[in-house]
């Protein structure tokens, strides 16, 4: 498992996304409400850009007409053919079992700690901050 | 194996015979009008699709329809779907009055005469409190087994306003039975009017596929989850593809539909049958073992004649090409299991 900083968390404000090429995967990383999540930027259906979807919620409905929105800016749509994936699991609302997304574990560290493991990332990571760490 | 012919079609000979059960108002207007007849041009009599040459004489009565569907071709039960041009009226009093006499008809003239036959409820759609007190007058009668209307009608089935009809229906283990034809309110296609029967009756399947996607999606079967749906004389071929289409764009507009949980294809398993002729295919046999196997199921299909409908010649009334293994479901376990009032 590699570590990559994705960013310092002060940069990265929620309701905001970042698209993350390392170890030669793409990888979209979100902060819903101050949580990140860290999913393969590929759909698995037909490969469009998950980080270019729209960050939506979820409407269900127990019967015809009832409908009730949920799970507010926790779901992804894909942008080409509007799938819908759980940023919290990566499975899809239509084929939760087959369809879904990689997840990878992304959360914050204290700079401290980083900064002796890491030394050639592009930007400075220094003591004092708190920094988003993606795992690969 | 005794077969359960789920489609068979008794010939109305005038409304000379509704008018035993005609108010007397409409026994006037019947006489006053001269209406003689109500055949509908979705079955046009001298049509070679409406009755096979060899069935032409059986198809007219009761003697022959029984003799025909009992003694020669072996069925246990019966189902009568009458198609008489009822739905086609476009006065609603005078609609449900020719409904109501048609019903009565087929309890007297057939049901009474025969434990053997069972029927279709047909339904006044021009009116819908009318048929759900239609159900209700009716369903005592447990040779009736299912209620009927037709493929292309007013409007979608899954809206609403059909609702009160499906909840009559389910609590009364009513499978909706929905049969090939139009009241011609509109065009059988949504291009326009056609020139030729063919296109008319070809046609057929696509209104079929209409209300497959209206009741699924309006949520009717989430609704009434005990609900059934039959596809009488729909052909069977055309379902695999439009089932994948169906869930292939539920998939990516789940969102404009939220009480659709799963894929449409599995609610349209769990609560659709089709009857089996007419089943449209190639030669190549083999082909149609393929389809079966694309529906992914095997308790969706029901054993049918279509009597007198020239729909295959001989008395190979179970379509070539479906593998024996299936016989058993397709005559006698999934007819039982669509219709609970068959069983007693």
């Amino acid at each position: 498992m590699a570590k990559h900083v994705v960013a310092a968390v002060a940069d990265f404000p929620p309701g905001t996304r970042r698209l993350v090429e390392a170890e030669e995967r793409k990888i979209t990383v979100f902060n819903v409400r101050g949580e990140f999540f860290a999913l393969n930027d590929r759909c698995p259906h037909e490969g469009g850009s998950l980080c270019a979807g729209k960050l939506t919620g979820l409407v269900i409905a127990k019967e015809p007409g009832a409908y009730e929105w949920t799970r507010d800016g926790e779901i992804i749509r894909c942008p080409w053919h509007g799938w819908e994936f759980d940023v919290r699991t990566g499975r899809s609302q239509c084929d939760p079992q087959k369809m879904r997304v990689r997840l990878y574990d992304v959360h914050v560290e204290h700079g401290g700690e980083l900064a002796e493991e890491l030394v050639a990332e592009t930007f400075p990571v220094t003591v004092e901050n708190d920094y988003v760490v993606l795992e690969i | 194996m005794k077969p359960i012919d789920c489609d068979v079609h008794p010939a109305v000979p005038g409304t000379k015979v509704l008018m035993p059960w005609l108010d007397a108002n409409w026994q006037e207007q019947v006489v006053d009008r001269g209406i003689a007849s109500l055949e509908s041009i979705s079955y046009p009599p001298n049509s070679p699709l409406t009755a096979r040459p060899d069935l032409k004489k059986a198809g007219l009565d009761f003697a022959g329809l029984t003799s025909q569907v009992f003694d020669k071709w072996g069925a246990e039960r019966a189902i009568l779907n009458c198609n008489y041009g009822v739905q086609l009226v476009h006065n609603t009093d005078m609609a449900i009055a020719f409904t109501r006499a048609l019903n009565d008809w087929i309890a007297q003239e057939w049901l009474a005469k025969d434990a053997r036959l069972a029927s279709s409820i047909i339904l006044p759609l021009q009116d819908i409190e009318a048929c759900v007190d239609e159900i209700e007058r009716l369903a005592p009668n447990r040779q009736f087994v299912q209620v009927l209307v037709l493929a292309n009608g007013e409007a979608p089935l899954g809206k609403r306003q059909f609702w009160p009809i499906f909840r009559a229906a389910e609590k009364h283990g009513l499978p909706i039975g929905i049969h090939a034809g139009s009241s011609y309110r509109h065009p059988v296609t949504s291009l326009g009017w056609t020139t030729y029967y063919v296109e008319d009756y070809s046609a057929q399947s696509l209104g079929f596929q209409a209300q497959l996607a209206s009741l699924v999606t309006e949520g009717v079967f989430v609704k009434f989850p005990s609900l059934k749906v039959v596809l009488i004389e729909s052909g069977v071929t055309w379902l695999p593809g439009f089932i994948w289409r169906l869930s292939k764009f539920w998939r990516g507009v789940r969102r404009e539909v939220p009480w659709i949980d799963r894929p449409p294809g599995d609610i349209i398993r769990d609560h659709v049958r089709m009857t089996v002729q007419p089943l449209d295919g190639p030669e190549d046999l083999s082909v149609i073992e393929k389809v079966i196997d694309q529906i992914q199921s095997d308790d969706f299909l029901l054993y049918a004649s279509d009597f007198p409908h020239w729909q295959f010649d001989g008395d190979d009334v179970m379509p070539k090409g479906i593998p024996t293994a299936l016989h058993k479901k397709i005559m006698r376990d999934n007819p039982l299991a669509t219709y609970s009032r068959l069983g007693g």
